[in-house]
């Protein structure tokens, strides 16, 4: 086990549109610890979501190099799970068929991998549901279930882009609170992709800003508030001037971006 | 400033005229994409066909139309049960099935493989689209000469044409489904630890078997136009080649009898291709 769990060293990302090259990431550096929940905050189009899929392998970097625990990443793999804002659950598994997918490739045997799915499933509130069809749960329970997924993969690094995004504010609140209740049970690494700054503060350890056109760091905080937090976090004095500050970031960012 | 603008909007707004109102209208049965009330769906359900078989009594019990040209249904009916009894309605309707099981059989096998390498990935794509999107536009009627030259007048140039008229065009169908596979779920499926043929086992197989269905419904339908055609031209025995010898004779309530038979098989072709479609596909429901 490596001291550095991820790590980004001069990673930029070139799109070809239309035979011109745009450059969606411009030399990131990035270091994640074990343990960490990083949130990376940015306006639409800073390379948030070309970030995450460069992190998963989905796509390979133009130049610089990324390693997961020390190994350069080739491609797509079970230690980093990744986790999108909706529709990436199988339709014709069952909530814990979809759980198990991962499980199923690695060969476990049945009772083997349904001990695993159970904790994952209990973990997340799905255990009554668990013979559900996706297009029978609600938003925020299949987020539940693709997060789930992921995790009983146990990766090195749980990937998420805007994973709820497409959610209420109820529904948000309730799955913040599941999040970092995961991340502290299971003790995984999250890389957490978001434009919503007050769900970063609240739920990192560590907020990163991307500047827009093209993406880079701006700034890299770490976010000093207690381990334990609850909503009432959200009222109190440091995290509401936290949040301004960083509101203030990325909004000059973005206006950096869009002037330049 | 923006206190005297917003004034000013005000006063340009009260000497507009108002709004003309539309009124709702009351619901109907053509509601777009409105439920229906049972009473209404039995009533255009049974309307759908009692109305055409009335027409049809109506018509040959006045004489108003020649026996020679729509015989009476109870006439249909009584040659219809005659060769049923003779047996040849029972060999004529399998060497019509049994046609229809191996040419378009065939062309399943070979067009759901071929459309899922399509729909996958863009070499089979830029390999095969162009070649399959010309000969679809041949018609397999116009294969019929060609045929029985190179394969001569028995059951491989039949075959061949049922499989002509609904290999590309299933290619094609099945290749638009596979390319409906969300990205998201074929990148997720890596992310979990999957392989390329796994992807395609495990996902891509299995979230288009329900539109392949349809496809094979669609064409099934074709292939069951084709064969009578293929039918037409030289035969010994199948329900094609029944119409054409009672055409000979002028036995137009044979006619009908075969068409009836040849309906009544269609249907059932798809009936029961829609209940495989509904067990697969109740995910998608
Ligand atoms: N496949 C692609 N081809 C070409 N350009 C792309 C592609 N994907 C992203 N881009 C461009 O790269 C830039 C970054 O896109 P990205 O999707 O990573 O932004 P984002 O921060 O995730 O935005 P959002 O908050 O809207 O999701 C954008 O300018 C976008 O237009
Ligand atoms: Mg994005």
């Amino acid at each position: 086990m490596g001291r550095v769990t991820l790590e980004l060293v001069d990673v930029s990302m070139d799109y070809r549109l239309r035979g011109k090259e745009k450059r969606a990431l411009d030399s990131v550096n990035l270091t994640v610890s074990p343990r960490e929940f990083l949130c990376v905050v940015g306006a639409s189009g800073s390379g948030k979501s070309t970030l995450l899929s460069l992190v998963a392998g989905l796509t390979m970097p133009t130049s610089g190099q990324i390693t997961i625990e020390g190994h350069p990443i080739t491609g797509p793999g079970p230690d980093r799970g990744l986790v999108f804002q909706a529709g990436s659950l199988y339709p014709w598994r069952t909530v814990e068929r979809n759980v198990a997918f991962g499980l199923e490739l690695l060969g476990l045997d049945a009772a083997e991998r349904s001990r695993r799915v159970d904790w994952y499933l209990a973990e997340t509130g799905l255990a009554e549901v668990r013979r559900s069809l996706p297009r029978q749960l609600s938003g925020g329970q299949q987020q539940r279930v693709a997060i789930a997924r992921a995790l009983v993969c146990e990766p090195a690094v749980l990937l998420l882009d805007e994973p709820f995004g497409a959610l209420d504010v109820q529904t948000k609140e309730d799955m913040q609170l599941l999040i970092r209740q995961i991340w502290r049970d299971t003790g995984t690494t999250v890389l957490m992709v978001t434009h919503d700054v007050e769900e970063a503060v609240f739920l990192g350890t560590r907020v990163v800003v991307l500047a827009s056109e093209p993406g880079r760091v701006a700034a890299d905080l770490r976010i000093p508030l207690a381990e334990d937090r609850s909503l009432a976090t959200k009222r109190s004095p440091a995290f509401l001037e936290l949040r301004a500050s960083i509101e203030d970031m990325v909004r000059a960012q973005h206006r950096g971006g869009v002037t330049a | 400033m923006k206190a005297a603008l917003a004034e000013r909007a005000a006063d340009v707004r009260a000497a507009w005229p108002p709004l003309p109102r539309r009124t709702r209208p009351q619901r109907t049965v053509l509601a777009i994409r409105t439920p229906l009330s049972r009473r209404t769906t039995t009533i255009l359900t049974v309307g759908s066909l009692a109305v055409p078989f009335a027409c049809w009594v109506v018509l040959s019990a006045t004489g108003a139309v020649p026996a020679t040209f729509l015989p009476s249904p109870g006439a249909v009916l009584s040659v219809g049960w005659e060769m049923a009894r003779s047996g040849e309605l029972a060999v004529d309707a399998w060497t019509t099935t049994r046609r229809v099981l191996e040419g378009f059989g065939l062309a399943v096998v070979v067009s759901v493989p071929l459309g899922i390498l399509m729909g996958t990935f863009h070499a089979g794509q830029a390999a095969f689209e162009p070649v399959i999107g010309l000969l679809r536009y041949l018609p397999a009627s116009a294969f019929i000469p060609l045929l029985i030259i190179w394969l001569g007048l028995g059951e491989p140039s039949k075959i061949a044409i049922l499989f002509i008229g609904t290999v590309f065009f299933n290619t094609l169908m099945t290749a638009d489904v596979v390319r409906g596979v969300p990205r998201a779920l074929i990148d997720v499926s890596y992310t979990l630890g999957a392989h390329r043929g796994e992807v395609l086992r495990k996902v891509v197989v299995p979230h288009s078997l329900p539109g392949i269905i349809d496809a094979i419904r669609v064409n099934a339908a074709a292939a069951w136009n084709f064969v009578v055609v293929a039918e037409l031209v030289n035969s010994t025995a199948g329900l094609g080649y029944r119409i054409v010898r009672a055409q000979r004779f002028l036995q137009t309530d044979k006619i009908f009898a075969v068409l009836v038979v040849i309906g009544v098989i269609g249907v059932t072709i798809d009936v029961a291709l829609r209940l495989v479609r509904t067990r697969v596909g109740r995910w998608a429901a």
